[in-house]
């Protein structure tokens, strides 16, 4: 399969499509954590890098086959995601968003001296494990069941908790507990793709995961819109293809891509898919005519 | 008579400020219960007090015979007292329809694997939901805008869903904290109309708050009076209107 794909297509586009879909994984990870639950999380890279290490030290020192380090990476994360849940989801907003940026700083710092995942120099020698169509599948899966979950019951109630926390308290739901729930699923997540990026790149230091990286995987999300899974989707792709494009416009590359950045916020508030509901899709294809006129 | 709700020497301290004080209350089931008072008299801390969003400084919460001070929110939602807030909390960028649906939460159990595969349990759960979302939507007469976001309907339609989804928790006791606020005379004798049959028909033990005398005395059989945090009078609405304690701290003349 692989093998086709890479006869096929051109390896630099095949480079960008995987590193795209490994930030799908990791913007809906946070998507289900600040999109839909609300609650601003910047340290999101911190649990990317839990799981870029645990997975690459496993197969390097312990010689784990790589699906089973990829689990144990994405497991690794959710367990940090529990235990800095506890206690830090009692604070709202601008406070949590602080606190978040300084866990990630804490997992950042730790590696940086941390023998086994080589200090400052990093991890490198990882065998490139990760495929494309072992992404695509990921992808494809962690899409459905993110689906899924945010049209049962449990998704609604991480929305009622965003929309109005009180409220959602008062209407029987246990809050704390599910914004745990959410932050956990969410450093699983983003844990299973720094083990999936871990062995794409085959090389990572502590620096890939800083707080520039956590800005980079907010924004997917915010500009994709809020809670929206096609948005987070679409945000996600956007911001990995874009700075390839801008490579022509050389040393102005970031300069193009803040302002595309404004452009779009200016335009799309709300994100790219932000307010777009299927129910008014259907509306609007089903409603041809206005209906204003004829009835005077 | 059996008593539902019971308050026994509430008292609710914010730093020095003492805005509850002493505050004993019975609650009988099946009635129309007013609380007034001018305003800061503690009538919403009342109201928090119960549905355990603060803990009281001293004093017993019995619910159905069974003490629940410091119980969470949740848990005091999910044993069946459901509330509406004074300034309007809904979930402004969901349909209309799942405001109500959400309110039904608390009464089973969300569990994530049983959501995140489908289980049956799940499945069941949503369709009772969906039944019950139906049924008060009508009965509210929000039917038609099920489809809406909540932020789009006009005040008195965010009142009346706020009560829909109040009422989807099945509730035994429902708090109301001032439910005609904003609205003109049309839609008080509506709202009105709507209290008595949510008693009636759904079996329904209310406790309101209200600064609206026409309301309180029109559809209140118990009503106790609160100022600065005490409780300075509690009977039925003639006596209330003629208690020369409350006309002097709160109704004045009442113009008749």
């Amino acid at each position: 399969m692989d093998a086709w794909f890479m006869q096929h297509i051109d390896a630099y586009y095949l480079r960008i499509m995987v590193l795209i879909g490994i930030n799908i994984i990791l913007a809906l990870g946070l998507n289900l954590v600040t999109g839909v639950t609300g609650q601003l999380s910047m340290g999101h890279a911190g649990f990317m890098s839990i799981g870029a290490y645990t997975a690459a030290i496993l197969t390097l020192h312990y010689g784990v086959s790589f699906i089973g380090a990829l689990i144990a990476g994405a497991l690794m994360a959710a367990f940090f995601g529990f235990l800095i849940g506890i206690p830090t989801l009692r604070l709202e907003g601008d406070y949590l968003a602080i606190v978040t940026i300084g866990f990630a700083e804490i997992i950042r710092v730790f590696f940086l001296n941390f023998e086994p995942g080589g200090k400052a120099v990093g991890l490198y020698g990882m065998q490139q494990f990760t495929t494309f169509s072992l992404v695509m599948v990921i992808v494809i899966v962690v899409t459905l069941l993110n689906v899924k979950l945010l049209n049962s019951r449990y998704g609604r109630a991480l929305y009622a908790i965003r929309e109005n926390e009180i409220a959602a308290e008062a209407c029987g739901i246990n809050t704390t507990r599910m914004k745990v729930a959410a932050f956990t699923v969410g450093a699983f997540l983003a844990g299973l793709s720094g083990g999936l990026y871990s062995h794409y790149m085959g090389y990572i230091a502590p620096q890939d995961f800083g707080f520039m990286r956590s800005i980079e995987i907010l924004n997917m999300v915010v500009l994709g819109g809020m809670g929206s899974i096609p948005g987070t989707i679409i945000g996600a792709a956007i911001l990995t293809v874009l700075p390839e494009m801008l490579r022509i416009v050389a040393d102005y590359r970031l300069l193009f891509y803040g302002a595309l950045l404004v452009i779009l916020m200016i335009f799309r508030p709300n994100g790219i898919m932000g307010d777009i509901r299927v129910y008014d899709l259907r509306k609007r294809w089903q409603t041809k005519e206005v209906e204003t006129c004829s009835k005077s | 008579m059996q008593q539902i709700m019971k308050l026994e020497g509430i008292t609710q301290e914010f730093g020095g400020l003492r805005a509850l004080d002493g505050v004993d209350l019975e609650i009988t089931r099946g009635e129309i219960f007013g609380v007034i008072g001018p305003n800061g008299a503690g009538k919403t801390t009342l109201f928090n007090i119960i549905t355990g969003i603060y803990v009281p400084t001293a004093g017993n919460l019995i619910f159905n015979g069974q003490k629940i001070n410091g119980f969470p929110p949740y848990k005091i939602a999910s044993l069946g007292i459901a509330r509406t807030f004074q300034n309007i909390r809904l979930f402004n960028r969901l349909s209309v329809e799942d405001n109500v649906k959400i309110g039904t939460f608390g009464l089973e159990k969300i569990s994530f694997w049983g959501s995140l595969l489908g289980l049956p349990v799940e499945k069941k759960a949503e369709r009772e939901a969906k039944e019950k979302s139906d049924r008060f939507l009508q009965m509210l007469g929000l039917y038609e805008k099920r489809h809406e976001y909540a932020a789009s309907l006009s005040y008195g339609e965010q009142r009346r869903l706020e009560i829909a989804r109040a009422l989807a928790l099945d509730p035994v006791l429902l708090l109301l904290d001032e439910p005609a606020a904003g609205m003109n005379p049309a839609e008080k004798e509506e709202l009105m109309d709507l209290i008595r049959k949510i008693r009636d028909e759904l079996k329904i033990t209310v406790l309101l708050v209200e600064h609206d005398m026409n309301l309180v005395m029109n559809i209140c059989e118990r009503i106790a009076v609160l100022d600065y945090g005490r409780k300075i009078a509690e009977g039925m609405p003639e006596e209330i209107k003629n208690d020369e304690r409350v006309i002097m701290s709160y109704l004045g003349d009442l113009g008749e």
